[in-house]
């Protein structure tokens, strides 16, 4: 990535060249400091934002949170509303961390969705759907991967291409039409609940704990970090970079096969304009989560986390009957905060650190 | 100011321009400047040696408005001076040419050397007076022939360089430091830089000079200031008549230079790599090359003699156009990394943090990114296990520091090219390719590298070097290839090239060559 130096020359002032941060230092610092824990630092204030949309929502409708049973279904309509999204985030938090990014995936669910509901594909019944919404999820998304891979074109024009080019044969395939999904299977998804949770929920929740294998106990997961962080140096040790990247839009193109049954099942229909926008949700999710547009860094629970601060802002305007308009607003702002707050970390926590002779003499330099 | 520089007599008539004393500068956890004292004289080369870490480029900075010293004094021009900013710096007349140029790549010339005070009047700029007066300082500094209108992105290093002094002159700076401005340039373009900074001084400016090379210290400095560990260790020395000993120990409390590890007495072992007709059009043709178990190569050539592009065509990382790769008796197919990985090769690229390194990755990762496959189990990472033999390989190459978590952001260079080594260790490479491997490493450093290259060889790794340096070339192989425009011209063992053999071989025939010696004498 190239910085014009005219940007550091007036970071410098302010404090130091990024590598002196101390921040950056390895083992024997505290949790607060170190790099490493960062994630969880990040982690640790998402689960506070939700709390505050919790006491938030407490205070303007007490007669509703005083009453338990109103509360745990609240939390179950939050997860089930975040499923489908969620889904797709946690296929976009491998791409963006592989050093991609997969604009298409409103427009690759709107696809399965369509595919998926045909009369011909519905007269295979429910496993006859399900094999299609993910086989064409898993073939966008690795055409998508041949484009940035094999194509060299950059994944930003990749993707958006290929969302243009998919909500139009979306819209080929239905005629624009609704189509109705007469699958009796299909459409119980969304309303069976185990043990009193949604199958939703359940679904979004395996799909991360999946997700969270593959980033972090896998090679593939490795590979990915690796390929994100620095792809010429991955390509010199040997990972087959190219490979690898149509592999990340495929598993992205699962992810929105996977969504796209989901919202089938919710809405017992699928239409050309489903999902719409969820790419720019998918991508705020993940980067609220902490996941690094540039690459290499990410978390899978931090994007599940973003995802579910999202739901939770949507519901919490619905029970204060607040018009949408402003719902945007707050979510744009979320989006800029989270941002920032990544950015100013180092020089304000390292500033503090000095002040407070917090710090200890520099190990190595 | 205490000593009278023999050679230097013209620096002491001009007068003091730039005086620091008792600088310092600290960041959290640490005194980049403990008590620096500077002084520059107008019209004098003055060089900044020492260690990476001495602080040299805080100093730097510090000059350049770029930081605020805690404490201390810094006298410009007489009057006592706390710049705000680098522009406040600039306009006082104290121009900086970092080591990575800051020029706008897609911005021309005249528009770069004029970036940020462009003639104009009433807010339209005079673009045709920009050219002129641009053309006019390129041409000041001996280089008419680089048109102002050219994309700065398409001119050579040694181009932007050019257009990065032209833009101090631009300026009207007295004093111009330079940041290691000969790392990025070849032999001959070298001596070109020198002819410019003669002229600059000759005008009556300044100019501070940063190097790690002792014999360009020598060839253009007036006089040194020694820093080490953030503070001077010796000011104002006359940069010819100094002893190399008595630098290098003020650098380092040491009073050695290169130590290269002894040559051992046994013969190298099998063929590993034979190379034959490689080449590539535009960079090299014609290759031919063994390396032997034991056997450390090195290959001795300029910049754009093809050696780089040599070695990484050699490693699949780019695609051969002719010629054949054959390791251990078998072709490797050409452009292919994962195949040469497999087959036993591995590289550590000339640049090493985007070439090699995941820098905000820990150590281990780094180390086992080519192997951690191999320990894993049906795709599961073993990251104990990954830890435990990375720790073994650090302690082997004594990394430190030893804890293998922590980030290759924080280590030195030289730690750092240990990573990348280390990397290859584990992956049971037993051929490996060495681009420039102590290339912003500091001499203490370079010595543990030399040792740990000998020791891989001692094992049974056959080693393929390219190094800018000669007398690192020389010292640290067994045999010599010296390539010259995409060929090899010479093939011998070092014992029987000495330095100025290597020199005239790999200069001979470049247009370049007679004004470089011309320079030098």
């Amino acid at each position: 990535m190239s910085v014009s130096s005219e940007q550091k020359v007036e970071q410098a002032p302010e404090g130091h060249a990024p590598h002196a941060a101390p921040a950056a230092r390895g083992g024997g610092t505290s949790w607060w400091k170190d790099e490493a824990q960062e994630p969880l630092r990040r982690n640790l204030g998402l689960v506070g934002v939700l709390l505050a949309l919790f006491a938030i929502g407490a205070f303007i409708r007490p007669d509703l949170y005083s009453n338990a049973d109103w509360v745990i279904n609240n939390i179950m309509v939050i997860l089930t509303q975040a499923a489908a999204i969620g889904v797709v985030t946690v296929g976009m938090t491998f791409v963006i961390i592989g050093g991609g990014i997969d604009l298409s995936v409103g427009a690759l669910i709107a696809l399965s969705g369509v595919w998926a509901t045909t009369l011909a594909t519905q007269s295979f019944g429910a496993a006859g759907m399900i094999f299609t919404a993910i086989a064409v999820g898993i073939g966008a998304g690795l055409v998508n991967g041949a484009l940035v891979a094999y194509g060299r074109l950059v994944p930003f024009i990749a993707t958006l291409a290929m969302l243009v080019a998919a909500r139009g044969l979306a819209a080929q395939i239905s005629g624009k039409q609704t189509q109705i999904s007469n699958d009796m299977f299909i459409n119980s998804i969304a309303k069976e609940r185990i043990l009193g949770i949604p199958l939703l929920a359940i679904i979004l929740l395996v799909v991360a704990g999946l997700g969270w294998v593959l980033l972090n106990r896998t090679t593939f997961g490795r590979r990915t970090v690796a390929i994100g962080g620095n792809a010429e140096a991955a390509r010199l040790a040997g990972i087959n970079v190219r490979g690898h990247t149509m592999l990340l839009y495929a598993l992205s193109g699962l992810c929105c096969g996977i969504a796209a049954i989901m919202l089938t099942s919710l809405a017992t229909s699928s239409q050309a304009a489903a999902a719409e926008l969820y790419e720019l949700d998918a991508i705020a999710a993940a980067i609220i989560g902490g996941t690094l547009l540039s690459g290499g860094r990410g978390t899978i629970v931090g994007s599940l986390f973003g995802v579910i601060v999202f739901s939770a802002i949507t519901n919490l305007f619905a029970i204060a009957n607040l018009p949408t308009e402003v719902q945007n607003m707050v979510k744009g702002a979320i989006i800029v905060v989270a941002v920032l707050l990544q950015q100013v970390r180092f020089s304000s926590v390292t500033q503090f650190a000095r002040r407070h002779g917090l710090t200890r003499a520099k190990p190595q330099t | 100011m205490n000593e009278q520089p023999a050679g230097a007599a013209a620096a002491n008539t001009g007068e003091v321009v730039l005086r620091l004393s008792d600088v310092v500068k600290t960041f959290p956890g640490v005194r980049a400047l403990d008590g620096v004292e500077l002084e520059v004289r107008a019209g004098e080369v003055h060089c900044l040696l020492g260690q990476n870490g001495a602080g040299k480029s805080t100093l730097i900075k510090v000059l350049a408005g770029v930081h605020r010293p805690d404490s201390g004094d810094v006298q410009w021009l007489g009057e006592q001076v706390a710049f705000s900013g680098p522009q406040a710096a600039m306009k006082a007349g104290i121009a900086t040419i970092y080591q990575e140029l800051d020029l706008v790549d897609y911005l021309t010339v005249a528009e770069n050397v004029y970036l940020g005070h462009e003639p104009r009047s009433l807010g339209f700029v005079h673009k045709g007076q920009a050219a002129r007066q641009a053309r006019e300082l390129l041409g000041r500094l001996g280089h008419g022939e680089i048109p102002p209108h050219r994309l700065v992105k398409s001119l050579p290093a040694a181009g932007k360089q050019i257009v990065s002094m032209a833009r101090a002159l631009s300026h009207s700076a007295k004093l111009i430091i330079m940041d290691e401005p000969s790392a990025v340039l070849a032999h001959d373009e070298v001596g070109n830089l020198f002819r410019i900074i003669r002229e600059l001084t000759a005008q009556g400016i300044a100019v501070v000079y940063i190097s790690h090379r002792l014999e360009e210290i020598r060839e253009i400095g007036d006089r040194v200031t020694v820093l080490k560990d953030g503070r001077t260790s010796a000011v104002n020395l006359p940069a010819r008549t100094t002893p190399t000993r008595d630098l290098v120990s003020r650098m380092t409390g040491r009073s050695i230079e290169y130590v290269f590890p002894p040559r051992p007495d046994t013969e190298p072992g099998e063929k590993l790599l034979e190379v034959r007709g490689l080449g590539r059009s535009g960079e090299f043709a014609g290759v031919d090359l063994d390396v032997h178990s034991g056997e450390i190569v090195g290959i001795a050539g300029l910049v754009g003699s093809g050696r780089s592009e040599l070695l990484e065509t050699v490693f699949g990382a780019r695609q051969a156009e002719a010629g054949t790769v054959v390791m251990d008796g078998r072709g490797l197919p050409p452009g292919n990394v994962a195949a040469a990985v497999r087959a036993g090769l591995g590289m550590a690229p000339e640049e090493r943090k985007s070439q090699a390194l995941l820098l905000g990755q820990p150590i281990y990762r780094n180390m086992t990114l080519t192997n951690f496959s191999t320990y894993a189990t049906a795709g599961f990472t073993d990251t104990g296990k990954e830890q435990a033999e990375a720790m073994r390989v650090a302690d082997q190459l004594e990394l430190r520091p030893r804890d293998v978590r922590r980030a290759v952001r924080t280590l030195s260079g030289g730690n750092q090219q240990k990573v990348v080594v280390g990397r290859w260790l584990l992956g049971g490479t037993r051929l490996l390719l060495l681009d420039e491997p102590t290339r912003g490493v500091d001499v203490g450093a370079r010595a543990e590298l030399y040792q740990v290259i000998r020791d891989l060889a001692a094992n049974g790794v056959g080693v393929l070097l390219v190094s800018s340096e000669v007398p690192e070339v020389l010292g640290l192989s067994d045999r010599v290839l010296v390539m010259r425009e995409g060929r090899v011209v010479r093939t011998a063992p070092a014992t029987e090239l000495s330095e100025e053999d290597v020199l005239d071989l790999v200069m001979a025939g470049s247009l370049t060559a007679a004004t470089t010696e011309e320079v030098a004498a």
